[in-house]
This record gives structure tokens, sequence and C-alpha cells, in this order.
């Protein structure tokens, strides 16, 4: 399912439900819930550590993409934007 | 580099990632007295519960090797009046914190304090639907107050998990349980059913449900889950009794749990204690890294050297380790051995039988079928553990 009322100006915040923190032990950001946990994996972590509720999805693609000296990321990141919306992680606010 | 020595012992007893989950069982004091708790009947015997100091240090020292779920239980950990100091050092070093309550104790002013302490999350338990019955199965009057915890989680913003524990005398009532979870506005309702350990294990023929029992209750959950959707998630838990592979218990024992029981001895499971030959540390005289990476205890099962046929050439020994320890050594006395509920394991009749008198029992008509024996519940109280062991 991808939510046709994501665009690149949408602004994604972490779900009021789950907390997003750094585990070094881990070496991974992780979402935390009640009674679980999620691992990241790392392109996942550095898109959701930006999801502030501030930043549009375009302003989060374009600190990506200076970040890690590269670009063309934007569909990368739109996938994975619609991806944590349906699963919840994520809330999209207009 | 690696010598076939080297790698011998590493697959003997494989390094462990960090013990993600921790559990702190702060007390074995507790209002309610259900006769399905898992903990040990033994407990009126053990030592004195652990000073705040030494939790507070066992938080420390766990957070630094990885662990960042932390479940704060008992007894009822409210019981401890030093519970909000346990919670803002927990919440300083950044864990996950649940708090998994009876609901006894948890009053405004309590509430109020543990939130600022920064909890993170309360699962609430209830024994059934009814006043009648929840009161009934926790030997209490607590029906009402619970009701009114409820309340108390929703109105200071805490995620809610409604844990009810599913036995014979309840597991009719999930319709009514489902409901009463949405009406207090849970977000995630568990339905375990009972896993027979501690008190539950005493009270095992009175507490095992029938197989028509658990289909109906999978099948009322499944309507549930179809009318209601997304907003309140139920987790099924299925009595492992029933099936023909066991749990990955604990994801293997040493590999992701570690809990503390309230006289400071670390366990690799809540139950661990019972098996016999194992030696395990107290965190007064070890380290949690001791513990966890070096103590004979935790190592003991980590692997698969331990395992016995027909694990050991088993295919699917990666994806279960064999099951449960514990039931292996309750129900054949081999902790070693398969858990029995596998049915490639030679003792799986030993589950089969005890579900079958389950499916028969109050069937007196048909004078050949085996009968549960009728005998009173044990509940959970003190004076019960010092009468069971004196």
């Amino acid at each position: 399912m991808t939510d046709s009322s994501i665009n690149a100006s949408s602004r994604p915040a972490i779900e009021r439900r789950f907390r997003l923190q750094w585990e070094a032990a881990q070496n991974a950001h992780v979402l935390l819930y009640p009674e679980g946990m999620i691992k990241l994996n790392g392109s996942a972590g550095e898109i959701m550590k930006r999801c502030d509720g501030k930043a549009t999805i375009a302003e989060i693609t374009a600190d990506l993409e200076q970040a890690f000296s590269t670009t063309g990321l934007s569909q990368e990141v739109m996938a994975f934007v619609a991806l944590a919306v349906e699963k919840q992680w994520l809330a999209v606010l207009p | 580099m690696a010598g076939g020595v080297a790698v011998n012992a590493a697959a003997a007893h494989p390094t462990p990632g960090p013990p993600l989950w921790l559990l702190l069982e702060l007390t074995y004091r507790c209002p309610l007295h259900c006769a399905f708790c898992y903990n040990p009947t033994d407990f009126a015997r053990t030592g004195p519960e652990l000073a705040t100091d030494d939790w507070l240090r066992v938080l420390r020292e766990a957070r630094a090797l990885g662990s960042v779920q932390l479940g704060l239980s008992g007894g009822e950990p409210l019981a401890r009046d030093d519970l909000e100091v346990i919670v803002a050092e927990a919440h300083r070093l950044g864990f996950y914190i649940n708090l998994i309550t009876s609901g006894v104790g948890l009053n405004e002013m309590r509430i109020r304090a543990l939130k600022a302490a920064g909890l993170d999350h309360i699962q609430l338990s209830f024994q059934d639907s009814s006043r009648q019955m929840n009161d009934f199965l926790s030997s209490t009057r607590t029906f009402d107050l619970k009701s009114k915890v409820a309340a108390l989680i929703k109105q200071y913003d805490f995620p809610m998990v409604l844990n009810v524990v599913l036995h014979r005398l309840n597991i009719d009532h999930v319709e009514e349980i489902l409901a009463m979870a949405e009406r207090m506005g849970a977000e995630y309702v568990e339905l375990a059913n009972t896993q027979f350990y501690g008190w539950a294990w005493h009270n095992r023929e009175q507490l095992m449900p029938s197989r028509s029992q658990v289909e109906r209750a999978e099948e009322a959950t499944r309507r549930f889950r179809e009318r209601t959707g997304r907003p309140m998630r139920i987790f099924f838990v299925v009595p492992d009794y029933f099936e023909r592979r066991p749990k990955a218990c604990m994801n293997g024992l040493g590999s992701i749990f570690l809990t503390v029981t309230p006289d400071g001895t670390a366990l690799p499971c809540h139950a661990a204690r019972m098996l016999p030959g194992l030696e395990f540390p107290n965190v007064q005289s070890a380290s949690m890294r001791e513990v966890w990476f070096d103590s004979s205890g935790f190592n003991h099962f980590r692997g698969d050297q331990w395992m016995k046929e027909p694990c050991r050439s088993c295919p699917e020994k990666t994806r279960d380790f064999g099951g449960c320890r514990c039931q292996a050594y309750l129900l054949t006395g081999d902790a070693a051995n398969a858990d029995p509920v596998c049915d490639l394991s030679p003792h799986h009749g030993l589950v089969t039988a005890v579900v079958n008198r389950a499916d028969h029992a109050g069937q007196g008509e048909h004078a050949e079928r085996p009968r549960v024996e009728e005998k009173p519940l044990v509940f959970r109280s003190p004076a019960n553990s010092s009468t069971l062991f004196p």
C-alpha cells in the first residue's frame, strides 16, 4: 500500500508511540515500543533520525545527499517513508 | 590462526550478543494470589530483597553491556517504595522502561511520579472480564481497582498493554475480555495462555484447557480482529502443550534475555533456578559482565553442544533451540532432553496425555476416560509457599 498523500513537501515524524535511539552496542538505530524493539539498517536509521516533524521529505533527501556526497536518493527516501508510515513507525504531517 | 581446539570451544559456548532484554523482579511480595503465577512455589524461603543501590548498579552495568528493554516486575513492583528512584535512573541511562503490574498500589500520586521519572509503558494484568471471575482467580477483590487504574493509565498518556493469562477457567471468556480491553482503550492485548511453571505447574491439571476451548478462543480472537482492524493489536500466545514444535524459548538460553530475581540471583530465564546442577551467580558478588559472559549458569545451554538426540542432528535446532529447558526438566527429569512439546521427542506422549485428560475432564459419564482429579486450586501466597516448602 502506498499512501498517495505522501509527497516531497510532507513532514514525517516518529510516531508518538515509538522512540528512536542510537544503540552503540548494536551499532544501529533502534525503534523502541512496549516490550519490543526494531533494529534499523544503516540507511533506515539515517532517514528516520532526520524525521523530526519539521523537515520536509525534500529537505531530508537533500540533507542525506549532502551528508553522503551523493545524488538521486529521492526515490529511495520516498519509498522508505511510505513503508514506515504503513508500518506506523512514522506519522506524516501535511 | 584458528586451530581446531579454538573452533570447538567457540561452538561449545559462542560469544553472545548483548543482553538486550533485562527483567528485574524487584520483589516477590504481591497483593494478588494468582494460581497460575510462574514465580517459584518456594519463594517464601528466598533471601532478602536487594537494596536500592544494588538495583541501580545492576541497571548501570547492564546498560553498559547493551541492555535496552527493561521490564520491572515481581511479584508486584509497586510494593517497592523506591520504584520511582529505579525508574528515574533507568530513564537517565536510556532504557525503554516497561512496568509490569497488577495495578494494585498505582494511585494518582504514584503514576504522576512515575511519568515524571520517565516510565515509558505500563502492562496491566486482568484475570478475567468480570468482577466475579477476576476476583476469584486472583483470590482478591481487585477488579474495580484495576478498572480505575486502566483509566489512570490512559489519563497519563501511557501506552497500555492489557495482559490476561488464559487457562481452563477463563479461556471461554475471550470475547468479553477483548471487549473490555477495547472499552478501556488498550493499545495492545496479550492473551497469554498459561505457561506451566511455578504455581501454574502445581495447578496444571486444573488450569489446562481442552483442545476445543483453545480452538474456540482462537476463533473468537480472529473474529474480533476482523471486526476492529488495526487500532488494538492482539497477541494470542498459543499454549505450547497443543503444538507439535516447541517455542524458541528465550531465543535460546543466554542469547538476549537476563533476569534478576528479588534476592539478586541472575537467571537466563524466569524459571531457570529450578534446573538442577547449574550454579547461577548473584549480582551482589558478580558484576553483570561476569554474570553474562563468564558464569557457568549462563554458558551451559549456549550453543548446541549440550543437546541430545533428536535435537542434536535436527535441522530445526537453529530455529527453536530444542525448546524450553525448564519444560524438558519438569516433564522428563532431564533439562538436556528435547522439549517434549516437540512431536519428534520420544517423550511427546507425556504432553498429549495431559491434553487428553483435559479434553475428557468433566465427562464423568464416560467411565473409561481419565478424569481431571478434583482438587482445589492452590493460590500463590506466602502461607501456601511455606506449606509446600516447610
